[in-house]
Order: C-alpha cells, then sequence, then structure tokens
C-alpha cells in the first residue's frame, strides 16, 4: 500500500496568497453577503431578513428594466466590437515601420481614464457647441443625446466601440502575429483564396484569444458604469440606466444597503455563471 | 518534367540570398538540396515553387518559362519542416483540401483520400483533427496533402527535421518509394549529409547562396568537386591540411609523409589540400596505405557503436570516426592511421584534383 504523504509546511507557504485573497475579496464579498441577509438603520443594529432583499429584487420592475437594458447594451457591444475589432487586426500591416505605428494609435483609448472619456465624448456630442452633436445636427439628424433615449444610446454604444474595441484589434493582432508564415505559404500553394486563408486559418488560429476577447469586453461592458454615468447620468429618464448604475443609485442614492447588496450578489452571480457556461462550451472541443 | 534554373539570382536589399545559378533538375527524380542553415535551401525551394521572385534568371518548368507565374497556376505542392495542416478540418479534409479548392467531383476526392491515406497508414485516423495527432502523424497528413494533389513539382522543406529519430527513420525509408512512378519532380532540402546519402537520388550541394554541386548523390559524395562541397557534404567534418608533393611522396609534416597513388601520379611537384573523410582515420591499420599519425587526444564521443575522438597535430584538431569503443585517455598521445589510398586532392584554387 503506497502511503500518502503530507507536508504541513506546505500551508504556511500559501499563506500569504490566502491572506492577500482574503483581504482583497473574500471578506468584502462576505460583508456584502451580510447586508443582504439583514437589515440596519445604522449603530450596527441588523435585524435578520433572511431572503427577502432578495425576492425584493427579483420581483421588483426596476431590475429587471435595468437588466433588460443591460443585456441590450452588451449584446450590441459585443456584435459590433469582436467582428470590428477582428477586420481592423487582419488589415493591419504585419511587417515594416507602419506596424508600431498602427499599434499605438490603437493603444491610445485604451490609455485614457475611463472618466475622462466620458466628459470627452460629453463635449463632443453636444448637439449645440460639440464638433459631433454639431455636425450631425446639420446634416439634417435630429441629435440630442441629452433629450432623446435614442440618441443617448448611440452615444453610449460610440463612444464604447471606440474606447474597446482596440482591445480585440490587440489581441486578435497577438494571435494573428502568431501563426508561422508556412501557413500562408501553405495556402498559397493551395491556390487558397483570400476569404478561405482568413476563415480557414486565420479565425480558428485566432480562437483562443478571441475567446479572451469576448470574454473581458463582456465582463467589462456588463459591469460598465463610469463612462455611461458621466455622459448620461442614465439618462435621458431611466434610458441608459445599466445595471450598476441603478446599484449605486438604490446604495448610494436611497441608502437602501439590503437590497443594494442583494442586488449587488445577483448581478455577480450573472456575470459569474455567463463567464463559466461560455468558457466551458467553448473549450469543450478544445479538450476531447 | 524539367525543372530549369537560367542564371536565377535573388537578393533582399543589399543581401544576396541566392547568386546567379544555373540548375537543371531531370524529370521524375528524387533531387536533395544539401546546406547547412541560412545556405539558401528555403530561399531555393521559394523559388522554385514560385513562391517568390528571382531577381533576375529564368525559371522553366517543362520547356515554358513560369519566372512570372504565380505559385497557383504552376501544380506545385510543399511540405514544410513545421507540420501545417488546416487547424480546424479532420484528416480527411485536410487532405481533400487542395481537390476542393480544384473542383474536383466528390466521388474522385473520396477516391483519391483514401488511396493516399492508405499508402500512408493514415486510414483509421482520417476523423481525427490535427490536435489530436501525433508529430509524425501531423507530418504524415501534411505529406498525404502534397501527394494527393498529383502535383508535377513536390518541395519538402526539412521534411523530417522536427520528428525524432524513430519516425524519422521509419518516413525516410518510405519517402523515396512514396514518389517513384509517380511521374513528379521531388526536391528535398535538408542539412544532414547522411539523410542525403540515405535518400540517394541526384544531390546539390549549397554553399552561402552557391550551389557548388550537383550530380548523383553516391557520385558527388565521392568525388566532390571542389573544397567547399566537400565540406558541405561530410558529417563529422572533413579533415583537411595542406601537403606537398615532392615525387611520388605527399608530405604533411616532417614524420608523416605517404606515396602517392596511381592517380596522383601525374600531378606536379606543388602544395595542395588533402581532404580525409573521418571514418579513413582510425586507431587501428586497415590495409596497405595506412598511413601512422601521432596526436593528442582532445576529445572522444562515443555514440552507440562508434567512437568519434578528436586529436591535435602540431595545432591542427583532427577527427577520427571508428567502429567500436576506443576509450582514448584525454591528453596523451595516441597513434592514428590516415588511410591515404581514400584521401581526396585540392589544388590551390580548392578544385578537386584527384580523388
Amino acid at each position: 500500500m503506497t502511503q500518502k504523504t503530507t507536508h504541513q509546511k506546505a500551508w504556511l507557504l500559501v499563506t500569504p496568497v490566502v491572506v492577500l485573497v482574503a483581504f482583497n475579496a473574500l471578506i468584502p464579498l462576505m460583508t456584502v453577503v451580510n447586508y443582504s441577509f439583514q437589515e440596519t438603520f445604522g449603530n450596527n443594529i441588523f435585524f435578520w431578513e433572511g431572503t427577502h432583499w432578495f425576492e425584493e429584487v427579483l420581483h421588483s420592475d426596476r431590475f429587471a428594466a435595468s437588466l433588460v437594458r443591460q443585456i441590450v447594451f452588451t449584446t450590441i457591444i459585443l456584435l459590433i466590437e469582436i467582428p470590428f475589432g477582428v477586420a481592423i487586426a487582419l488589415s493591419m500591416p504585419r511587417k515594416g515601420p507602419w506596424v508600431s505605428v498602427c499599434l499605438v494609435m490603437m493603444a491610445l483609448p485604451l490609455l485614457i481614464p475611463w472618466n475622462v472619456v466620458g466628459a470627452m465624448w460629453n463635449i463632443f456630442a453636444l448637439p449645440d457647441i460639440g464638433l459631433l452633436g454639431k455636425t450631425l445636427n446639420s446634416l439634417g439628424f435630429d441629435y440630442d443625446y441629452t433629450q432623446q433615449p435614442f440618441s443617448a444610446w448611440f452615444t453610449v454604444i460610440l463612444m464604447d466601440v471606440w474606447h474597446w474595441t482596440s482591445l480585440v484589434v490587440l489581441l486578435s493582432y497577438a494571435g494573428l502575429s502568431s501563426i508561422p508564415e508556412a501557413y500562408y505559404q501553405a495556402a498559397k500553394i493551395d491556390g487558397a483564396s483570400p476569404w478561405a486563408i482568413i476563415r480557414y486559418i486565420e479565425l480558428p488560429k485566432m480562437k483562443r484569444v478571441l475567446i479572451i476577447a469576448f470574454l473581458l469586453r463582456f465582463m467589462d461592458s456588463f459591469m460598465i458604469y463610469t463612462e455611461p454615468f458621466v455622459l448620461t447620468g442614465g439618462g435621458p429618464g431611466n434610458a441608459t440606466t445599466f445595471l450598476s448604475i441603478d446599484l449605486v443609485k438604490v446604495a448610494l442614492g436611497q441608502f437602501d444597503l439590503g437590497p443594494a447588496a442583494a442586488m449587488s450578489l445577483i448581478y455577480f452571480l450573472i456575470i459569474l455563471l455567463t463567464c463559466w457556461l461560455f468558457y466551458t462550451l467553448t473549450m469543450k472541443d478544445e479538450a476531447q | 518534367m524539367t525543372l530549369e534554373f537560367k542564371q536565377v539570382e535573388k537578393r533582399v536589399g543589399a543581401e544576396t540570398h541566392i547568386y546567379p545559378t544555373d540548375l537543371k533538375l531531370e524529370d521524375g527524380g528524387f533531387n536533395i538540396l544539401l546546406g547547412t542553415t541560412l545556405s539558401g535551401k528555403t530561399t531555393m525551394l521559394h523559388l522554385m515553387a514560385g513562391l517568390d521572385r528571382p531577381t533576375s534568371g529564368e525559371v522553366w518548368f517543362n520547356g515554358k518559362n513560369v519566372t512570372r507565374a504565380p505559385v497557383q497556376a504552376r501544380n506545385v505542392s510543399m511540405v514544410h519542416q513545421q507540420f501545417i495542416n488546416y487547424p480546424n478540418f479532420n484528416v480527411f479534409e485536410n487532405i481533400a483540401s487542395p481537390l476542393r479548392i480544384q473542383r474536383t467531383p466528390a466521388v474522385e476526392i473520396d477516391k483519391r483520400v483514401a488511396e493516399v491515406a492508405e499508402l500512408l497508414n493514415l486510414t483509421p485516423l482520417l476523423k481525427r483533427g490535427p490536435s489530436e495527432l501525433s508529430g509524425g502523424q501531423q507530418q504524415r497528413t501534411a505529406l498525404a496533402r502534397a501527394l494527393v494533389k498529383d502535383s508535377d513539382l513536390v518541395l519538402l522543406d526539412e521534411p523530417l527535421a522536427n520528428l525524432d529519430y524513430k519516425l524519422r527513420e521509419e518516413l525516410r525509408d518510405q519517402l523515396p518509394k512514396l514518389f517513384e512512378n509517380r511521374g513528379c519532380t521531388v526536391v528535398y532540402a535538408t542539412s544532414e549529409p547522411n539523410e542525403a546519402l540515405l535518400l540517394g537520388g541526384h544531390t546539390a550541394t549549397l554553399h552561402e547562396g552557391q550551389v557548388t554541386q550537383f550530380g548523383e548523390t553516391a557520385k558527388i559524395y565521392r568525388r566532390p568537386k571542389d573544397l567547399r562541397s566537400a565540406k558541405v557534404f561530410a558529417d563529422p567534418p572533413m579533415n583537411t591540411a595542406p601537403v606537398a608533393k615532392q615525387g611520388d611522396t605527399f608530405v604533411l609534416n616532417d614524420t608523416v609523409s605517404w606515396t602517392a597513388g596511381e592517380q596522383q601520379r601525374g600531378l606536379g611537384d606543388s602544395a595542395y589540400t588533402v581532404g580525409i573523410r573521418p571514418h579513413h582515420i582510425t586507431p587501428a591499420a586497415r590495409g596497405a596505405g595506412a598511413v601512422p599519425i601521432v596526436g593528442e587526444v582532445l576529445i572522444t564521443e562515443f555514440s552507440g557503436s562508434e567512437s568519434i575522438i578528436h586529436f591535435r597535430v602540431e595545432g591542427r584538431t583532427w577527427v577520427s570516426q571508428a567502429q567500436g569503443i576506443h576509450p582514448f585517455e584525454i591528453g596523451t598521445q595516441a597513434e592514428f592511421f590516415l588511410d591515404s589510398a581514400n584521401c581526396i586532392y585540392f589544388g590551390p584554387d580548392n578544385e578537386l584534383v584527384s580523388a
């Protein structure tokens, strides 16, 4: 019989990580869990509420509306940014002096702080003095993001595409650069068309980075807060009140800590579950 | 199916990758491009395939000038050192891919893929994806893709270099047979002289972008045209040393000299360079022409059944390749024997004068 050896010392070695993770993830998370099951009126007095806040949030029309807005927004963002990013990456030069120029230009939007992006677009899109707003209006479009929900959505989406497509581009470009030259030669010898090269060599070879890009963009856009907050503040009305904006309104505007905590947890679980499902499903055929 | 290079030259910027080259590969043959890394083998293959255009000169194929013809118009296939297959096709689809592009009828595709798969022992693997194959299976799939097309010209760019030893041997045995009777011209690039010898056919030795010699593999091994070809086509490297001919005797130094063989009788008294392959220097005397030479042992390497011994004589390092295990003590003086009957001689301009 083989003896299973245990090394108690190993626990000592992982302690720093455990402590670190506990402080930056577990303890704050558990605080939220704590709030979500109780009611408090300050002074550290808590009343047990059970699953009441969860039921309230799940049955509220307001939460449902924010969630729908959030899902629509994220879907549109992904549908635009992933294909657009891949297309830009495919059309970028692979060698020569222009490579670094293109890469720096692509990286620029990513280097701008998020609230600055919001403020930039806020001014850029103003219908009376902003370059974009003024131009659209003088072209005959009735555009005013501070008044019309459609204009507000249009601006938020345009801003996000401007801000984040670069990430997809850079990831795809990294994937493309790792394809050996011999693949292209083989395709050329076969007489494959440019489209066939993209479809049967480049896209399959980019699969892994695209999964990462998709996951990152999904998570980020699902949690979007700063830019629409600075741009529209969630308005006009509630038109661009996405989940996180709504959450902040509940938690800090109304100071309803219990429902806000419950909402946070539901929000967190949705993201976690979606990512896990997506990752497991896409990686299933890889593992075989 | 002849492939001919007429003064083909390839320059990239200020660098010359291939110096003007004339080369004529006869039909249906197995041709080997032998040269070290960066000697221009891959560039030569690309020029043959049409993946690269020559800077000057012409490429003729079957009596037609194809210098400007794009690769698709040339009916070539190529196998690379890396294992190149379509990542999301299974083996069957990978092999069928060149035929699909040519719009071959499905019935015919099934038949030809089945044939080639049988030939390369891929039949049980047809449904698998490239990521589920071993290196050898992936490379066999790539070979099958090259075979199924019935190309006029098949280019193999060090196809066995990334395979492990056993698989390499196995595939190397199969290769010449695979292309037999297919009527295609095969060009096989390799950096290993032994591989060239095992494959046979014709060999072109490449040295720094120049084809130094082309001919039947065994012939150019025995009679290298000059010192460069001799050095390319030798593993371990050929021993070379200056010798002086005085009458009927070649003099290496004060203690080592030997009588010239019959072929060398006609050579004038002058300075030559002698080339001796390592396996013609042995620790034991063999035959009548054995000439003793004493040197200091530097390194001994054992590779299975043979020993490679490096020893120094008057500042020059010599290499002996001998059957069996010869455990020399490093640093000691030891006696070796040159086989003077198997020496080759190069003149002052490094051209072969006698072999």
